[in-house]
């Protein structure tokens, strides 16, 4: 049964991923931006929630409820300030920027917040725990995962169901043409990004109360959202998911083994998938 | 004047396209550019829609100078386009696509999801598939409702006929004198002249980026036209 509940705990541990990839497939699918900083950036929202939780005394779910809105605004003034202006045909300048605010971000954290391991103290909840008979699920993971499903929902009915989506979808297909029916592309990238960091404010409470981090860990949480977003085919959500959990389920099985090959049986799953389907499981029909 | 152009300019880079172009559309007028491949008439409408950016005074909608503004906000102050090529919205449906039309601009007028569907009513029976997946005859009809949808003042229509079967170009032709009687003055840019005379009011010819010939449409002669649209006595 040890494999059984390997098999959960790797489906479960796809949801943090899920999370995690969720808000850069958001933005990569409807701007082709691919944030390099977007680690960095679940780092300083786990910073701000934990700003919450230790200096103002609030719960972790309030504590992020109200990080939330912060980080939608951050997002907006970034694409407005930044990114809106090197977004173009050429896919480099937006790598080197967003690849050098992720070196100012972990160096202004680590100036603020020193090279400690920190945890978001999230009390009883940490350790409570289901017993199913066959397999023990811890609550954590299992709200994580709920809350993937969740956010992944949220942004589906989003994206198909409202107008915001619409100009999304319309924005991400030609931006030209959606600026002749009144949309402006560059506002609709702004909105994308402020929605994708209120996603990542949602990652990082989770990231901070099942695990240590510090301000170095984000380019790691970026690789395994990087990884996520390929297998499950360049920008979509449900695929995103997808990835998650193969990364999640590799890593598990990869750690029952040996606990030392968790980290690199996931990179080789998602090896696995890229050599199997070099486009993802889900890609996108127009690209 | 609902829309002027005054010695109008554009540049691709060190191209120059556009050399002075002055138009004019009067309210609820038909007004047809007519001339050959390259002739600048695509590009007119580039600069007028703000895809192209220009000096301010360049674009006149009622006087007030529009030529600076982004193609979102042009379109906002009542000018809509039917694209040259369509260019329907691949991940969007058949409504959403009408109904993105005129998300952005809410005026009152005789547009809507319902008359847009009375007008082509195919478009109602598709109006759940891709927009890609229609013949070449039901994008443009999809591309002109999209544009209905936000009750333009003046609809700008780039070689709607590129492309389509002659039968198609005549269904889709005989739509506009619907939405002209409904209120919207009309730009054609096209490229078939006898189409273009029978819908137009007046035309201007344009060649090498200059307009060559502006005249009432009842009045000018196949030997005025062809001179202007290929520089040379007929």
């Amino acid at each position: 049964m040890i494999w059984l509940d390997t098999l959960v705990q790797g489906i479960l541990l796809g949801g943090l991923y899920a999370l995690f990839a969720a808000g850069l497939s958001l933005v990569f699918g409807i701007m082709r931006l691919v944030n390099l900083a977007h680690g960095d950036l679940i780092v300083f929202a786990a910073y701000l929630v934990l700003v919450g939780v230790t200096r103002l005394g609030l719960s972790p779910w309030v504590a992020a409820l109200l990080a939330a809105p912060l980080m939608f605004a951050l997002g907006w003034l970034l694409q407005s300030l930044v990114l809106n202006r090197v977004l173009g045909k050429d896919i480099l300048p937006p790598l080197l920027v967003t690849f050098g605010l992720s070196v100012a971000l972990q160096n202004g954290l680590l100036e603020a917040f020193s090279a400690d391991s920190r945890r978001i103290p999230a009390g009883a909840l940490e350790r409570a725990s289901l017993d199913l008979g066959l397999v023990t699920i811890g609550v954590m993971p299992l709200l994580t995962f709920a809350s993937a499903i969740l956010a992944i929902l949220a942004l589906n009915g989003l994206f198909y169901h409202t107008a915001l989506g619409r100009a999304f979808r319309a924005t991400s297909d030609d931006a030209v043409t959606a600026g002749l029916m009144g949309i402006e592309p560059k506002r609709v990238f702004a909105t994308a990004t402020g929605i994708a960091m209120v996603v990542v404010t949602l990652a990082a409470l989770y990231l901070g109360m099942r695990a240590n981090f510090d301000p170095s860990i984000g380019p790691a949480r970026l690789i395994y959202a990087f990884e996520a977003v390929i297998i499950g085919g360049l920008g979509s959500l449900w695929g995103t998911l997808a990835g998650g959990v193969i990364i999640g389920v590799a890593q598990t099985f990869g750690a029952a083994l040996n606990p030392e090959w968790q980290i690199l049986a996931g990179h080789i799953g998602f090896l696995s998938v890229m050599l199997l389907r070099p486009r993802g499981l889900f890609p996108r029909a127009v690209d | 004047m609902l829309l002027e152009t005054h010695s109008l300019t554009a540049n691709y880079g060190q191209f120059r396209a556009l050399f002075g172009v002055d138009i004019a559309v009067a309210a609820g007028e038909c007004v047809a550019i007519i001339g050959a491949n390259g002739a600048g008439k695509s590009t007119l409408m580039r600069s007028i829609t703000g895809v192209i950016r220009n000096e301010p005074g360049m674009v006149l909608h009622r006087s007030q100078p529009i030529g600076a503004l982004s193609s979102a906000d042009v379109m906002k102050r009542g000018v809509a386009m039917v694209p040259e090529g369509r260019r329907l919205f691949p991940s969007l449906t058949v409504e959403e696509n009408l109904l993105i039309g005129g998300q952005a601009r809410k005026a009152p007028g005789p547009w809507n999801l319902a008359s847009v569907y009375d007008l082509f009513p195919i478009l109602r029976e598709r109006r759940n598939s891709s927009g890609v997946a229609l013949s070449g005859g039901q994008q443009q009809m999809v591309a002109i409702g999209r544009a209905l949808m936000s009750n333009p003042e003046l609809l700008l229509c780039d070689e709607i006929s590129l492309g389509l079967a002659p039968v198609v170009i005549r269904d889709i032709y005989a739509v506009l004198p619907k939405v002209r009687y409904a209120g919207a003055a009309i730009v054609v840019v096209e490229q078939d002249i006898g189409k273009a005379l029978a819908v137009a009011d007046r035309i201007y010819c344009m060649m090498e980026g200059r307009v060559t010939l502006v005249a009432k449409a009842s009045e000018v002669t196949r030997e005025e036209i062809h001179a202007a649209y290929f520089g040379e006595a007929a």
